[in-house]
């Protein structure tokens, strides 16, 4: 135990976990030189994908074989599940490590590929030290652990919203939850009753298809699916077999109910439900209840120290940074960054809750860490005038940072005073349009409505305005062919116009 | 499942959904989300696409157009409902001032909502009938 690193003490950065969100951020932050420690209760690397998904499959694809090459930064955009290194040891680990049954690696590759990540890149995590409880002492966070206190001025929580919750109509004995499901054979030839018409409600209800005798899922309003949304807003198609059962009347029950009560029965429940639409009251017989009602974050006594929450998973509150909206120096990664809503253009939400989302967010929030709390200068490379349309269009069309957080994450460009061109690299959207800014720049994104194929959004900010221009879709998604370039070039004519015709890369 | 109790009691007490019975409250705390902002966020951005329908759960906020305070809202408030169904994009900001509770709803989801509870569609009618009585004020 003497080796272990990050030893009780005050450091400048703390950051808690051990899941992808923690790996990829402490992996960031030593690329980029800044010092910090890393405590996990866990005894290896990899959250959550240690044990979940219950029926041991991911959810998010990798897609061994693309039209760029694997390795390549827009290869991420086919492969959702890999932490992003630098070198390439360190990159599109997962394709090399699924077996090639599906292009939805298994709980067990996924949670290989992670460890091949921390021990590739040699990260240092203190294991098996659990964090307790936490205080204000001055600029300091103070965190009690099992190991004894640690200080720092600013802490990065990664502990993933993955605590099943579920409401008090099914606070009764006997009811399961995600993740206290018994094997799947010890439900054969019973009666099930899914509470919960979500991801985990469904992919437990296709689990149980070849062995429960029925099953009902049932929660007051109608099951959204993926494929109709054309977002990650929905059941995934992973999971639809069940709505197919019951859409051909196969057995399958799916029910817009509210759960009334639920009551013992003999050896199993009564549940009464009754209909929003139509007021109808119906009671099921059943020998299992299980509650996928949804997860919270572990915050412990967050709140307490005045992190703001929201909704029923109680995630916090966010700047567009993850940093806390009520609290300064306590900041979010992982999947609790989906706190830090965004634009949600056409309510559509950021993929922040998954690996493919946040892996970017990581590595935007270590830069700005570096930036805004250790001094680091900028990374601003100048550009030439002529250089701006085809980066931004080649963002659009391969930029992984875009595809994967859509209205979300941008590339953004900075014109100074003096015209001079900086590339400021991937940012928050909602920074770039909602932080005003005292210099005119431009920002580019991918955007999605919903129902069309996705295109490129330019937010032109000149003296102070802000103007947003919508580009055309292109059935191939291509975006870099001659009308965008000259669509772009009109857009940006203003605010570039002043900018030097030439000006030396460096 | 999503149901917040806290939630469904608090719209049992506002106007807009004053005719609805439990289990469509419930399930309408299913379908809309939630979110929350603090001091200065925008809610709504003037001129920019791709707005939602809101409604506040708690708190309040400002209705800027270009940069000046015009009128405020406040918790039973709902806002954004012209944009979704003109599809056109705002023609203020919403500002929170402090803590600002809101439900949502994309605008592409308001039609189906409101052909679905036609009591709610009434209600929201009422309110624009209030507006416009306003607007007439001050214009006459």
């Amino acid at each position: 135990m003497t080796d272990r690193p990050f030893p009780p003490a005050r450091y400048s950065l703390l950051v808690v976990g051990s899941g992808p969100g923690a790996l990829q951020l402490t992996y960031s932050l030593r690329r980029l030189g800044v010092e910090h420690a890393v405590i996990s209760q866990d005894s290896e690397p990899g959250g959550m994908f240690r044990r979940w998904p219950i029926f041991q499959r991911m959810l998010s694809w990798t897609k061994p074989y693309a039209n760029h090459e694997r390795g390549s930064t827009a290869y991420e955009r086919y492969d959702w599940n890999s932490l992003l290194g630098d070198d390439d040891a360190s990159r599109a680990i997962m394709p090399r490590i699924m077996d090639g049954t599906s292009y939805f690696p298994s709980r067990p590759e996924m949670q290989r590929g992670l460890e091949a990540f921390a021990t590739g890149t040699g990260l240092q995590i203190r294991y098996e030290c659990r964090w307790e409880s936490t205080r204000k002492d001055g600029d300091d966070f103070v965190l009690t652990t099992s190991d004894g206190e640690y200080r720092a001025p600013c802490v990065v929580f990664a502990v993933g919203i993955a605590e099943p919750w579920k409401p008090s109509v099914l606070d009764i004995e006997g009811v399961q939850q995600y993740g206290q499901l018994r094997p799947a054979e010890q439900y054969a030839d019973k009666r099930v009753f899914i509470v919960g018409k979500q991801n985990s409600g469904f992919e437990i209800a296709s689990g149980l298809l070849p062995w429960a005798r029925q099953i009902v899922l049932a929660s007051p309003s109608s099951a959204k699916l993926s494929v109709d949304t054309r977002t990650l807003v929905g059941v995934r198609a992973r999971y639809v077999q069940p709505y197919e059962d019951w859409a051909l009347a196969g057995g399958v029950v799916i029910l817009d109910a509210s759960i009334e009560r639920v009551e013992p029965s003999g050896a199993g429940y009564a549940v009464h439900t009754k209909s929003p639409a139509d007021g109808r009251q119906l009671m099921f017989d059943v020998d299992d209840v299980i509650a996928a009602t949804g997860f919270v974050s572990p915050l412990q006594d967050l709140p307490q120290v005045g992190v703001a929450t929201f909704g029923q998973s109680r995630i916090p509150t966010q700047t567009p940074f993850w940093e806390s909206a009520t609290v300064r120096g306590i900041y979010f990664a992982g999947t609790i960054m989906q706190g830090s809503q965004g634009m949600r253009k056409h309510g559509i939400p950021s993929n922040s809750g998954a690996v493919q989302g946040y892996r970017y967010n990581a590595r935007v929030l270590a830069r700005h860490l570096a930036e805004e709390r250790f001094g680091h200068k900028p990374e601003q490379r100048r550009l030439r005038s002529e250089e701006v349309v085809p980066l931004l269009l080649s963002e659009a069309s391969r930029g992984p940072e875009l595809w994967h957080q859509r209205s979300y994450l941008a590339r953004v460009i900075g014109v100074g005073s003096d015209g001079g061109i900086t590339d400021e690299g991937i940012k928050p959207l909602a920074h770039f349009v909602d932080g005003g800014g005292e210099h005119d720049g431009v920002a580019i994104t991918l955007e999605a409505n919903g129902k069309d194929d996705p295109y490129p959004a330019v937010y032109v900010r000149a003296g102070g305005r802000l103007v947003e221009h919508l580009m055309g879709s292109h059935p191939l998604l291509d975006f870099e062919g001659p009308e965008y370039q000259s669509e772009l070039s009109g857009v940006l004519s203003g605010v570039l116009g002043r900018a030097p015709a030439t000006r030396s890369a460096q | 499942m999503d149901v917040r109790d806290d939630v469904v009691d608090i719209l049992a007490g506002f106007a807009l959904f004053a005719d609805l019975s439990t289990p469509q409250l419930e399930s309408l705390v299913e379908t809309f989300g939630e979110e929350t902002y603090v001091e200065g966020d925008r809610v709504l951005r003037q001129g920019l696409t791709g707005s939602s329908f809101y409604v506040i759960l708690d708190g309040s906020a400002s209705i800027r157009v270009d940069g000046v305070d015009r009128a405020s809202l406040r918790a039973g408030d709902y806002f954004g409902e012209i944009s979704c169904l003109l599809g056109v994009p705002p023609t203020a900001d919403i500002v929170a001032r402090g803590t600002l509770r809101c439900l949502v709803l994309p605008a592409q989801e308001l039609e189906s909502f409101l052909v679905g509870h036609p009591q709610v569609m009434y209600r929201l009618l009422q309110g624009e009938a209030r507006k416009v009585r306003t607007t007439t004020r001050w214009l006459s």
